[in-house]
């Protein structure tokens, strides 16, 4: 949401709202700070934030306690469920991560990037042009597509699972990695936000005005209509990439060999062995413990030093 | 299955857009949608006309497979199971979004009004579950509910109790709409704040003027005008419940058959698929599941279609 573009099209609701919000904390600061009646209702409302942070944050806190225990300290653990054992054994349960069944689990974090970043970024470029093609021009069929992209974004893709999977076994495409990739092209929504985005924020004047100077449907597309479209962009990929990174069934249906898992599935079957072996301590338990919680980090990481990115972002599918 | 309705597509949409002068603007629009209209052709569409064809047939021991027009769907809505499940996710979804809804709701308002350092800090907070796969979100709060594992027994053992076992038949419904709300309302939280955030401020000042309180203000007028992301966030919680799969298959293992294989539509496509290779079957039930879905959501849009409008 850069104040250049602004001025090169009509002024939509969130493009003005962070100056809004901020002309609107500047007031509220000042007539607060007065000593107005306020305060004891402001101490309310932060220990209801307190109350919603400790809710949100207890699982992610017994996570890391967790993955620095032993399986001994993980069942009867000196300090309880949600504080440290006696025993750090973290760099333990990590180099256990390299060993156990050749270091698969590694190559489990490998599967989730490479489906992410193909899933997430091919969706991504499909939604852009397809979203771009629908808002700014017309050709023949335009409507009846429209109507039948809108009615997708209600299909729930899960009830595609199966079927693509029946599908794909006959062109033998299952237990590759495109069995997974080529499903996560699919995403409806982000093609209609992008059109819902791209017919107001980028105006038609402006790519007449750019084809007139002899630039071709490429370049106007690249050069002037892309710039503008650059907060919608973020929040198609950051959809994409989530929802790929994060995807379970699709990949337990469509995979087979153990080292194709991406790291979800992997931890599931971890999982379930663990409990099905009955055993109270089973090895497994520290690195699902522990695989868990490093597999969380990239996703977690990225979301807080991008926050600048994705806060106004997410707001494109709402304002409409 | 959607050519035959008619969805009112966006009001600027169509009316934004020259009317092509030559052909050669018509050629370059397909241009630009076919990436993804190969795609949507060759994972949403064809998927979908081959499980409804495969749904056509039945598979049975003695005589193979045979065509056998809608039978399967008429096993699928009679068959105690399936309805079983649908019932699970009807009464989940009732239960879930108002729960979620109203976490959201006041979490977004209360940061609204604040400035404060701890409020952004607890927006990041309240977000951060989002970017936590549904997988290790079930697992962890798994671990969390375990008598083994986690904090209840010692923390009942306080008062000289015993800890319930959540994931026993009785409490599991409770269990998963804790880890559904704890995965999603900081997504919901954010689209709703974001929508406050976009409210001119001066309405609030002139309902100051007419001497409505912070409170007036925030049911009155600040709820009212993001009713358009309230019914977005609806939608989305609707179409995720009715997919219910991921949360429940992860607990399945801990919960000592608590969770059936029948316990969500989905499990028990997988289930018929997988267990059981019944994949006509599992093809009828996988389009039925869609087809109750998006009738249920082109429904409740339609029906809400004056208050907000989204798509």
């Amino acid at each position: 949401m850069s104040s250049s573009t602004a001025s090169v099209r009509p002024v939509r609701d969130q493009e003005a709202a962070p100056a809004r919000a901020a002309r609107r904390g500047t007031t509220r600061r000042s007539s607060s700070a007065g000593g107005r009646p306020g305060a004891g209702r402001n101490v309310l409302a932060h220990a209801f934030l307190v109350i919603l942070i400790v809710y949100f944050l207890l699982p992610l806190w017994w996570l890391i306690v967790a993955s620095t225990k032993d399986s001994h300290g993980l069942f009867s653990g000196t300090g309880g469920a949600l504080w440290f054992d006696k025993t750090f054994a973290l760099f333990d349960n990590v180099k256990q991560l390299f060993t156990y069944n050749g270091g698969i689990y590694w190559r489990w974090l490998g599967n989730s990037f490479l489906y992410a970043l193909t899933g997430g970024v091919g969706a991504t470029v499909l939604a852009v042009l397809a979203g771009y093609g629908f808002a700014k021009f017309a050709f023949r069929g335009r409507r009846i597509s429209l109507a039948l992209l809108l009615g997708s974004v209600m299909v729930p893709l899960t009830a595609l699972v199966i079927p693509t999977f029946l599908l794909m076994a006959q062109f033998h495409l299952i237990d590759t990695v495109w069995s997974v990739i080529l499903p996560s092209l699919l995403s409806p929504f982000g093609v209609y936000l992008m059109q819902v985005y791209a017919t107001d924020a980028v105006p038609t004047e402006l790519l007449d005005a750019a084809r007139v100077d002899g630039a071709g449907e490429l370049r106007t597309f690249v050069q002037v209509a892309l710039p503008l479209l650059r907060p919608a962009v973020v929040t198609v990929l950051l959809l994409s990439v989530v929802a790929t990174w994060n995807n379970y069934f699709l990949p337990l249906t469509v995979l087979s060999s153990e080292k194709l898992y991406p790291v979800t599935v992997g931890i599931g079957q971890w999982q379930s062995l663990a409990n099905s072996n009955g055993a109270t301590d089973t090895p497994l338990f520290p690195l699902i413990v522990v695989g868990s919680l490093i597999s969380i980090i990239p996703l977690v990481v990225s979301f807080l030093l991008l926050q600048r990115y994705w806060q106004g972002g997410l707001s494109v599918g709402s304002l409409k | 299955m959607s050519t035959t309705i008619r969805v009112r597509t966006t009001s600027a949409g169509t009316a934004r857009v020259r009317t092509g002068r030559s052909g050669r603007r018509q050629w370059i629009g397909w241009l630009f949608i076919a990436p993804f209209g190969i795609v949507f052709l060759a994972f949403l569409v064809a998927p979908l006309a081959y499980a409804f064809g495969l749904s056509l047939f039945t598979q049975k021991l003695a005589t193979g497979t045979s065509f056998d027009g809608l039978a399967n769907y008429a096993q699928a809505f009679t068959d105690p199971l399936f309805l079983g499940g649908v019932a699970f996710v009807l009464l989940f979804s009732v239960v879930l979004i108002p729960v979620q809804m109203a976490v959201s709701l006041a979490a977004a308002l209360v940061l609204d009004s604040l400035t404060t350092r701890l409020a952004n800090f607890s927006r990041l907070m309240i977000f951060v579950p989002y970017a936590v796969p549904a997988v290790i979100g079930a697992l962890m709060w798994g671990f969390l509910y375990s008598p083994q594992f986690g904090p209840l027994t010692d923390l009942f053992s306080v008062f000289h109790q015993t800890a319930p076992n959540i994931l026993s038949s009785r409490n599991v419904f409770g269990g998963l709409i804790n880890v559904v709300n704890w995965q999603w309302a900081g997504y919901y939280m954010i689209i709703i704040y974001a929508a406050l955030r976009g409210i001119d401020s001066s309405i609030y000042e002139a309902a100051e003027i007419d001497g409505a309180n912070s409170w007036q203000i925030a049911i009155r007028v600040k709820v009212p005008m993001v009713a358009s992301a309230l019914v977005l966030i609806l939608v989305f919680a609707l179409i995720g419940t009715f997919q219910f799969f991921t949360e429940p298959k992860i607990l399945t293992a801990a919960s000592n058959g608590a969770i059936t294989p029948s316990f969500t539509p989905n499990i028990y496509a997988y289930t018929q698929a997988f267990s059981y290779t019944q994949f006509n079957y599992a093809s009828a039930l996988s389009f039925a599941l869609g087809a109750v879905v998006f009738i249920a959501v082109y429904i409740f849009l339609f029906a809400t279609r004056k208050k907000g409008r989204i798509l």
